[in-house]
């Protein structure tokens, strides 16, 4: 398998089901994890940082053999090709952008990444469709501890896993929800969202996470302390009380402007559906903001045109690199959007 | 111009005062100046350095700027410039300095509760095991679920009885 065989598929977090998949798209885990006895990347020379690289690659390889996982060594690997894994949530944007040996290891089903030489020595993350962190908790913690059976972890009895940066000691574990909040942006009570959450240190970004602003009503939920809950506190607390509660309050918006905005809501839908089957050039911003009113309809059982598969499809396959890797070549922004309009056409027409 | 202190005929003259009887100009150094009560000596601090010296004890965060890791090399003023720990030993070295802003960070807390590392020695697990499950028991306590309180305190009661034989 190399990295042009991901291209088709739709990846482990974009498959549509999974519970409350009518509002949260994805579920996300990871891990972050540095070697004990080696200094971290913040301060080790590029000689420690290949044997850092080295050391830890082999064991992944180990646990992620080849006919389970493709392994791609980052810094040399395209431009295109690391931004194509960004794309797919598989890599950070640090990741695909910063200097020296470092890699990733991605399962086949792309449920599971784990990165090396990150900000930390490795970042094991993994992922899945729908509201699934209980799940994916028993999956990270059983890849965490097959790690630990041979790697001597950076771990102080006060402070747990010690990290580059301390926002992130303890536990290391970021549990990262990607929720389509439309009703709430449109009635505004999404402001009230992001006072609530903030107020219980967690954080709202856009889909790509850290430093990305929300396109497409698509919000990212994550939390920020890491010390003084265990992992199945956070992930308790996450998947029983945080989301089920903005998942209801979604819903109890949807339902408000059914009632009293149903022609706006629905013209707001089909001139979304005439834009997007008649644009002859189109941007990723404005085709991930005209796709969401359609994704809100299709999940109400309020649109049938198209099926959320088919939504999914052209929201993943129409961002830059996915375009240019399935054209076979590179294209500048009016290339690229005229190359986005035909592919929108042509998924809608079939 | 430099001009010579007119009373010890040495220092550099610094204080230049005219008598207003006399109309008579005088140039004297520091030192003459304050020994002939013309200034008076600077005993008292700033409000700066006060300041300074109230953070310096609250948060130690002036002493530690030099702190120097013998391992990496960075002193915690090169930490709190870039955010960014030089290597695991820091924790240790500036431990002081570090854990009133690991506190605020992270809602106050100053312990891990939580996974511990197979490769962790049997006293790390077992305060780890005690300190979770006495956050159970809180947990519990606050919830009036006395039942799982009661089992709770049993594991811990057990927990005790294994570390003491």
């Amino acid at each position: 398998m190399n990295i042009d065989d991901l291209i088709p598929n739709m990846g482990a977090w974009l498959g549509g089901q999974g519970p409350h998949a009518n509002v949260v798209i994805s579920s996300r885990i990871r891990l972050a994890r540095n070697v004990a006895q080696q200094p971290f990347l913040s301060t080790a020379s590029p000689s420690q940082r290949q044997d850092i690289y080295d050391s830890l690659s082999n064991e992944v390889n180990r646990l992620f053999p080849i006919n389970t996982a493709l392994f791609i060594d980052v810094d040399n690997a395209s431009s295109l090709d690391r931004q194509l894994l960004v794309e797919r949530h598989l890599i950070s944007h640090h990741h695909a952008v910063s200097e020296g040996s470092r890699g990733v290891s991605v399962s086949h089903d792309e449920s599971a990444a784990l990165m090396i030489n990150e900000e930390d020595h490795l970042r094991v993350q993994v992922l899945s469709d729908g509201l699934q962190l209980e799940q994916l908790w028993t999956k990270i913690n059983d890849i965490d501890d097959k790690l630990s059976e041979r790697i001597a972890f950076a771990f102080d009895e006060q402070l747990g896993y010690l990290t580059v940066c301390p926002t992130n000691v303890g536990t290391g574990i970021r549990v990262s929800v990607m929720m389509h909040l439309p009703a709430l942006k449109w009635t505004k009570e999404i402001e009230r969202v992001e006072r609530a959450t903030r107020d219980m240190r967690l954080a709202v970004r856009g889909q790509y996470g850290e430093g990305t602003d929300v396109v497409g009503d698509l919000y990212q939920i994550s939390n920020q302390t890491t010390l003084g809950s265990s992992e199945e506190e956070i992930v308790d607390v996450f998947s029983n009380k945080i989301i089920p509660h903005i998942v209801e309050y979604e819903y109890a918006a949807r339902e408000t402007l059914i009632k009293h905005s149903l022609a706006q809501f629905e013209d707001k839908v089909w001139r979304a559906y005439g834009l997007l089957s008649n644009a002859r050039c189109i941007s990723t911003q404005e085709t991930q903001t005209l796709l969401s009113p359609l994704r809100m309809a299709i999940q109400m059982d309020r649109f049938d045109v198209i099926n959320i598969q088919t939504l999914n499809d052209i929201f993943l396959h129409t961002q830059s690199a996915h375009l240019q890797k399935q054209a076979g070549t590179t294209m500048n922004g009016s290339e690229r959007a005229v190359a986005r309009a035909n592919y929108i056409r042509q998924k809608l027409s079939s | 111009m430099d001009v010579e202190c007119e009373h010890c005929k040495k220092a550099k003259a610094t204080v230049h005062i005219t008598d207003v009887p006399e109309k008579r100009e005088r140039h004297l150094c520091e030192a003459c100046a304050q020994t002939e009560g013309i200034i008076i000596k600077q005993t008292q601090q700033t409000t700066t350095a006060i300041l300074q010296e109230f953070i310096k004890q609250k948060t130690g965060i002036e002493t530690s700027d030099e702190l120097t890791c013998p391992h990496c090399k960075i002193t915690f003023r090169e930490f709190r410039a870039k955010g960014q720990l030089g290597c695991p030993h820091d924790y240790e070295v500036f431990r002081e300095a570090l854990i009133p802003l690991i506190q605020r960070a992270h809602g106050s807390a100053t312990h891990h509760i939580g996974k511990v590392p197979a490769t962790a020695d049997e006293v790390v697990r077992r305060q780890a095991g005690t300190l979770k499950l006495r956050r159970e028991l809180d947990q519990a306590l606050q919830d009036e679920n006395y039942e799982l309180a009661a089992t709770v305190r049993d594991q811990l009661k057990d927990m005790d009885v294994s570390e003491s034989s």
